[in-house]
């Protein structure tokens, strides 16, 4: 079956890549913009601003929790530090140091967590963090974001340099679909209506908003109108976006690469129930941890693409 | 600031030490033994060594910065900052009670001039003073950045981390200094977790150690200050073993680690404040 998609690509690329770029072109935005890796340099692209940028740039070693300190001392001294390492061990390694040092103090650091989720692949779930957006959602003043392709991840990476704060940026490892366009504006805290739809929203962040766009198609081919909304930001939440798509539809389903419990379904499940109680279907993953293999084959198994996108809004869709 | 003579600096530890036993006593809880052990410390450092501004900004660019990384010391640093002038003395009896700025331990959300960090959860405070002595290097800013440890806090492994780093990247702009009493909430360090020879463990880090022997009393302090600061520019990090003793002032508190997180009772105050003269008036 061929697929009119509302959203097409010419190229994949890592959204890591996404980062680096913009990460470099930050640099030269500001000469404030500082980096600083665990020993992952290469793994997260961040290379090409530490050769622009040597005296800019530290390498801590494997030593995160000693990277979130000093990131939290050189926003002190005016700086805005962008802290890179696997999302793992940006969050659950160091949750203590990003929460007093960090959220609790108010540090306009930026934590960069790449090689996030089940796509991060074949190294398995001692590398899968599925556990992150919740921790980091949980703190008081941390903003959390989750871009979905390279294109956007690059336009948000521009966008937390010049925002003042604690950042979560949220990114992976595989190669994706780039569908969305290199000149986007980057709003923190507004999500983005991708596709119209009258019966069902798709409310999707990271890589499965490819997955929601690909559903929209699967679903509209059989007579039903889905609205895709990309939640990039997953905190601040865009409650007036969700709110104002649900009065319309009825009804909705998260899609995200995450735990379901402290996920972005949850989130929104808090927004519905306070404001619109509405049925609500979740994707994601279910209680339990990953394991070794292709991003694809992973998605599949723990119920994560496209085909469970369509089968969830199947599900809300009834319970209307 | 004017130079004060050591008879009038250690005025100013009386007065510390008074603050800090009725600022617990008025609440009940805190921490009362390591802050009355550092007394000396603080005082030096505030009212003799550093090159600093009580008009508080928060990027301290130009001045030399203290960070306090074991921050149970609160009432005692909150002490130092108020009668240093960074805000009203009257405000200390304000500490640990609802609405005010005087937190448990320090924070910054309450905007207390003075504190440009929260720290309570020990061992990351060297971590933040290597970031803003980094900063500061970036900036072409030759002025200095301090930290007190405890010596338990040495514990935590960030602390290694930390010291791994200071050395490697040759962070000479910066002052760490061990608060050495040799107790902790459940004893003395040695039965809890022996810290062994601690001069030998930093100098093997890439570290420029100095011991200052006599860290209750006031010229060895400044001397090992003043020390320390003619090591720092020459590519090494510098730490400063300060030897103190726990509840230092009080003769019933001294040296034992079970007034580490216990208030006096108004008895027990009475019999402390008997032993510190009132020098610059209390709160």
């Amino acid at each position: 079956m061929s697929l009119d998609l509302k959203f097409t690509y010419t190229e994949k690329k890592d959204t890591r890549s996404g980062f680096g770029d913009g990460f470099l072109e930050a640099g030269r935005r500001n000469p404030n913009v500082v980096g600083l890796c665990a020993d992952l340099i290469g793994s997260l692209k961040m290379g090409d601003f530490q050769k622009e940028f040597p005296e800019r740039f530290f390498q801590t070693g494997i030593a995160e929790a000693n990277m979130i300190g000093i990131s939290a001392g050189l926003a002190i001294g005016g700086k805005i530090p962008f802290a890179g390492t696997f999302a793992n061990f940006a969050t659950g390694r160091v949750y203590d140091q990003i929460r007093q040092s960090v959220a609790y103090s108010e540090k306009n650091v930026k934590i960069c967590a790449s090689h996030a989720g089940l796509t991060l692949g074949e190294d398995g779930a001692t590398h899968q963090i599925l556990e992150d957006l919740g921790m980091m959602k949980m703190l008081p003043h941390m903003t959390v974001i989750n871009p979905c392709d390279y294109n956007q991840t690059k336009a948000a990476t521009l966008a937390i340099a010049e925002f003042e704060g604690p950042v979560y940026l949220r990114f992976g490892r595989p190669s994706w679909p780039v569908f969305t366009p290199a000149d986007q504006k980057f709003e923190i805290g507004k999500a983005w209506k991708m596709i119209d739809g009258k019966d069902v929203t798709i409310f999707a962040t990271g890589h499965l908003v490819w997955e929601a766009v690909v559903a929209e198609a699967m679903l509209r081919a059989e007579g039903i109108s889905a609205e895709v909304i990309n939640i990039h930001t997953i905190k601040p939440l865009d409650e007036e976006a969700i709110l104002e798509s649900v009065k319309k539809t009825g009804c909705a389903v998260s899609a995200e690469e995450h735990q379901l419990n402290g996920g972005l379904g949850d989130s929104i499940a808090q927004c519905l129930i306070r404001n619109n109680p509405a049925p609500l279907e979740y994707v994601g993953v279910n209680d339990s941890f990953g394991e070794s293999g292709t991003p694809t084959q992973l998605l599949e198994k723990y119920g994560l693409n496209a085909e469970n996108i369509v089968k969830a809004a199947k599900r809300a869709l009834v319970r209307k | 600031m004017e130079k004060q003579s050591i008879e009038q600096l250690q005025n100013i530890c009386t007065q510390l030490r008074r603050d800090v036993l009725r600022m617990v006593h008025a609440v009940q809880s805190g921490h009362p033994g390591a802050p009355l052990g550092c007394a000396e410390f603080f005082v030096a450092l505030y009212f003799d060594q550093l090159h600093h501004n009580t008009d508080f900004k928060m990027d301290g660019k130009g001045e030399d910065l203290f960070f306090l990384s074991n921050g149970h010391l609160s009432a005692g640093w909150y002490s130092v900052l108020s009668r240093s002038g960074y805000f009203p003395v009257s405000e200390l009896k304000t500490f640990r009670k609802l609405d005010s700025r005087l937190q448990g331990h320090p924070a910054t959300h309450e905007h207390l001039p003075g504190v440009r960090i929260a720290s309570g959860s020990l061992g990351q405070g060297l971590s933040v003073a290597l970031g803003v002595a980094q900063a500061k290097k970036i900036d072409k800013d030759d002025k200095l950045v301090y930290v007190l440890m405890g010596d338990g806090e040495l514990q935590e492994g960030q602390v290694w981390e930390a010291a791994m780093y200071a050395a490697h990247h040759g962070v000479d702009n910066l002052i760490a200094t061990v608060d050495y009493n040799g107790q902790q909430i459940d004893g003395p360090t040695e039965k809890i977790m022996d810290l062994k020879n601690l001069k030998a463990k930093w100098e093997a880090f890439g570290w420029e150690v100095i011991e200052t022997k006599e860290g209750n009393d006031m010229k060895s302090v400044i001397e090992g200050l003043e020390k320390a600061k003619s090591l720092t520019g020459k590519g090494k990090p510098v730490l400063n073993l300060l030897y103190t003793e726990m509840g230092y002032g009080v003769d019933f508190m001294v040296g034992t680690h079970k007034w580490h997180g216990s208030p006096p009772n108004d008895e027990q105050l009475a019999k402390a404040l008997g032993q510190l003269e009132e020098t610059l008036g209390d709160y």
